[in-house]
């Protein structure tokens, strides 16, 4: 009968021994610890270089999104397209979809918007669906507007073109 | 009972009774006064439930659509220039006015009864609501819209693109009016299904 009770038993032995070693652990006196810095550790140079992590500044002024309505280029086919004009107050989720209001396939051409493309109506097996996929539901996960702003990390990407261009044997050019 | 039979009673032949102390000229006075009076109480009254301030006194307004207009460009702006709630939801014209705050009684009443006092009961009614604010505003061409936003006075050229193009078409041809486009300018929207546009 009281063989029953063994396998809990010594499960509790087993995390009362488990719990006494970490105890010990970090109860230990002369433990050091791990970090070591200065609560003014210096922050990674970057987005807000030469600042410690207490320091503050005085953050950048908010801008406007440019609202030119002039698509931009893509840096490569597959890229989302940066969204050219303003989404202020456009409301997107469970109710309702102001982007499809122009984009979808019906809307598009009394709204003179780009349909969203095929890709858009894709599900993950590859089935075109009528309406467009719950995965590209939420536009702003991939498309974002921009703003005329300083870049706050220098970015030195080339497009495809230019690396070809440098592929190019000397003697061919 | 009888008693106050009898006290009515009384009332009403010294209603009945034609004046002796008082000239017709005091009493024609008196009236105009006591109308006056009574008109600018009403009138106060009114003004006193035209203000957000009293729009929001109502707790489900308050944590429902003035939570949510706290984000949007009519509630802060760079030039500082507001709508509150009866800018949009009050005609300013008297007559359609009084017509709004008879209708509004009856939210009075929704509010004293509970019909709306839950976050989901409110959103539960938020579409009929909305379609009410819809069909209104299609009736009278975006009326409270377009007091503040006069189309004469748009000046395209200092639009973005896209809301020239429009303007200068449907909405100068009268084809749509600000409402048909401009859903959820102030507040989150109910179950979009099945609207047209959407
Ligand atoms: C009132 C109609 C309208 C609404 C609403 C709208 N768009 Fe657009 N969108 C346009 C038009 C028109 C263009 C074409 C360029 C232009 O005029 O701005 C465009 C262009 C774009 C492009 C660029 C396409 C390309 O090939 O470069 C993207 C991306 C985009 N929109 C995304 C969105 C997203 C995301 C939303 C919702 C947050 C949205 N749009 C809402 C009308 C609209
Ligand atoms: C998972 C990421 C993702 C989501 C979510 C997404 N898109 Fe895209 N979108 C892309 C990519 C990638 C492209 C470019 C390649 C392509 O067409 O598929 C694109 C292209 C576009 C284009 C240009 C189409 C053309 O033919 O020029 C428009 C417009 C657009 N998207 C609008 C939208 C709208 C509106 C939504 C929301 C309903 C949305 N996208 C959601 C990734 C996304
Ligand atoms: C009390 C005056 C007032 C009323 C009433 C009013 N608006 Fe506005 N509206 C403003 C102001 C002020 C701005 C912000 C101007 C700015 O600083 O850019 C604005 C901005 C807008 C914008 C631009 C939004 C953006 O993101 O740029 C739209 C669209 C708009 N209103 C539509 C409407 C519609 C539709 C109605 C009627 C339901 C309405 N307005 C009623 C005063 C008003
Ligand atoms: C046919 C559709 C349509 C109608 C009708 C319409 N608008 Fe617009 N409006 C737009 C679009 C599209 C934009 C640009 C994108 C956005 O802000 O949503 C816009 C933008 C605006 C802006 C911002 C201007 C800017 O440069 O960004 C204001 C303010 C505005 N509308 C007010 C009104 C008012 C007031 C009315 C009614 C008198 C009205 N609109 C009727 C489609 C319409
Ligand atoms: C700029 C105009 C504007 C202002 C300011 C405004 N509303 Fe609205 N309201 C609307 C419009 C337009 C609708 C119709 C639904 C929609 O399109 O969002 C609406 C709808 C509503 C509804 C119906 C439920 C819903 O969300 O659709 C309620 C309740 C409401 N408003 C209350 C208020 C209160 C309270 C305030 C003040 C805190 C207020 N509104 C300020 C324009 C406005």
């Amino acid at each position: 009968m009281n063989y029953r009770l063994l396998p809990i038993v010594l499960l509790a032995t087993f995390g009362l021994a488990v719990a006494a070693e970490t105890g010990t652990a970090t109860r230990a006196p002369n433990a050091q610890p791990e970090i070591d810095f200065p609560l003014d550790a210096p922050a990674p140079d970057g987005r807000r270089p030469g600042g410690t992590i207490t320091h503050e500044f005085t953050p950048p002024k908010l801008q406007d999104d440019e609202n030119k309505d002039v698509r931009r280029e893509r840096n490569y086919p597959e890229q989302p397209p940066t969204i050219p004009h303003s989404i202020r107050g456009y409301h997107v989720d469970i109710n309702g979809n102001k982007c499809l209001a122009c984009h979808s396939r019906a809307n598009s051409s009394k709204a003179q918007a780009p349909m969203i493309s095929i890709t858009h109506y894709t599900d993950r097996d590859g089935q075109t669906l009528a309406a467009v996929a719950p995965r590209r539901y939420f536009c702003t996960q991939c498309h974002v507007p921009q703003q005329d702003v300083k870049p706050l990390v220098e970015n030195n990407f080339q497009n495809i073109d230019v690396l070809l261009q440098h592929e190019l044997p000397q003697d061919r050019q | 009972m009888k008693a106050l039979r009898a006290l009515l009673k009384r009332y009403w032949t010294v209603l009945r009774r034609p004046s002796v102390h008082y000239s017709l000229g005091t009493l024609t006075l008196g009236g105009f006064v006591a109308g006056i009076i009574f008109w600018g109480g009403f009138n106060t009254a009114l003004e006193v439930t035209n203000t957000e301030a009293f729009c929001i006194s109502c707790h489900e307004m308050e944590a429902n659509v003035y939570a949510e207009m706290k984000e949007t460009i009519h509630y802060s702006n760079r030039s500082g220039v507001r709508a509150t709630c009866p800018d949009c939801h009050v005609p300013h014209q008297w007559t359609d006015k009084i017509a709004r705050k008879m209708q509004a009684s009856k939210e009075v009443w929704g509010k004293i009864f509970g019909t709306i006092n839950t976050r989901e009961k409110f959103l539960d009614k938020r579409r009929e609501l909305a379609e009410h604010e819809w069909a209104r505003l299609k009736a009278n061409d975006s009326l409270e819209c377009r007091n503040c936003h006069a189309f004469d006075y748009m000046d395209f050229t200092r639009q973005s693109p896209r809301a020239a193009q429009f303007h200068s078409t449907a909405l100068a041809a009268g084809e749509a009016t600000c409402i048909d486009c401009h859903k959820g300018i102030a507040h989150k929207l109910p179950d979009m299904r099945g609207v047209p546009g959407w």
